[in-house]
């Protein structure tokens, strides 16, 4: 089946079964490998992508739902040379350890951060359950609090 | 025999087949008409065809296939045990789910056979308002059929919603979990549900005392 989406700006068309994973396409058709398979069943967070400005989780996004949609994934959230205030922080932050589950942490922050630019403790709480296996929770804590200061600064 | 007597037998034949008419008229209103009575016109013959229909519909509202999603909390419900579903998941304002996690995040419009991610059009909570959990099945019937909880819904308006809604119709495709194993589907038939909910409908929607 033939589906036509943007992606990162551009427009894409892939030629795939239709319930192929959106995840699968990424990784696999398109070769962007920010975006990473964790459980395969919704449940880590580690595919979670934008679709449409909405953090989704892309193992269980078969890509026949994405045509005409509008998909940012890890290697689209800056703009150019300039960083994301997400991957800024992250940086300054020095969140990863291991690294593995950080692109779909910080796509489900930069979701929050444009529906909720000052998250207290609970919003992130209620928001970001994706499940780091390092437990960098504590330094994301801090980071996601630090792209709101960012964010805040650039807008 | 006297024309008095003929008079008399005649008028009595008249009677008997009128009373036969009016009789067979009602008994044939009750079985094929889908207009809803008034509270005279139900017999006790209706009356436990309404119960009939009303048993077997709650079987399948009471199911934790729908229950799962009527929740007396701000948490969903999930799976075969009706555990509160992991990852602190929420109910949000608009019962959608919140900010940056919405239901629809993880739930498509259809079931996900590669993740055992459930889905279907407009998957979401039910509002608080129309919580159905620990109620039995009285209860949820008339909450269900209480305007000020079911969204000013008439009674056509909820019988289109119980047999038409895909997300209730759902509930026999529940498709399959991450491990490849089926849901379970109501204990009734979506036909046979269906057609209760229209029977106890047309038949006055009474809810038993108990």
């Amino acid at each position: 089946m033939k589906i036509s989406f943007n992606i990162n700006g551009a427009s894409q068309s892939v030629d795939v079964d239709k319930n192929t994973p959106l995840l699968w396409v990424v990784r696999d058709v398109l070769n962007l490998k920010g975006t990473k398979f964790g459980c395969g069943k919704a449940a880590c967070g580690a595919c979670t992508l934008h679709i449409d400005g909405e953090a989704i989780r892309s193992c269980s996004y078969p890509i026949q739902l994405a045509e005409g949609k509008e998909i940012t994934t890890i290697e689209g959230l800056s703009e150019g040379d300039d960083l994301h205030p997400v991957q800024q922080a992250w940086i300054e932050e020095v969140v990863p350890q291991c690294g593995y589950c950080q692109p779909g942490f910080m796509m489900a922050t930069a979701a929050m951060l444009e529906r909720i630019p000052n998250p207290t403790d609970q919003d992130i709480d209620d928001n970001i359950v994706n499940v780091c296996r390092c437990a960098t929770y504590y330094r994301m804590r801090k980071a996601i609090h630090r792209a709101a200061e960012l964010k805040s600064t650039h807008s | 025999m006297s024309n008095q007597m003929k008079q008399k037998n005649l008028h009595a034949i008249i009677i008997l087949s009128l009373i036969a008419t009016v009789s067979i008229t009602l008994a044939n209103n009750f079985t094929n008409d889908t207009r809803i009575p008034s509270p005279t016109e139900i017999t006790t013959y209706n009356k436990t065809a309404s119960e009939e229909a009303f048993t077997k519909m709650m079987k399948v509202l009471t199911h934790k296939r729908c229950v799962n999603c009527h929740p007396a909390g701000n948490r969903p419900l999930q799976g075969e045990d009706s555990h509160i579903h992991n990852f602190n998941v929420l109910r949000g304002p608009d019962d959608h789910g919140v900010a940056a996690l919405k239901c629809k995040s993880c739930h498509q419009e259809q079931n996900n056979d590669f993740s055992g991610v459930p889905g279907a059009p407009e998957w979401a909570l039910a509002p608080l308002k129309m919580a159905w959990e620990g109620l039995n099945r009285v209860e949820i019937a008339r909450s269900m059929m209480n305007p000020e909880n079911n969204g000013g819904r008439t009674l056509e308006e909820t019988v289109k919603h119980l047999t038409e809604h895909k997300l209730v119709l759902w509930a026999w495709e529940p498709g399959i979990d991450a491990a490849g194993n089926p849901r379970e589907k109501p204990p009734v038939s979506k036909e046979e549900y269906i057609k209760a909910v229209k029977e106890w409908a047309a038949a006055g929607a009474i809810i038993p005392e108990k």
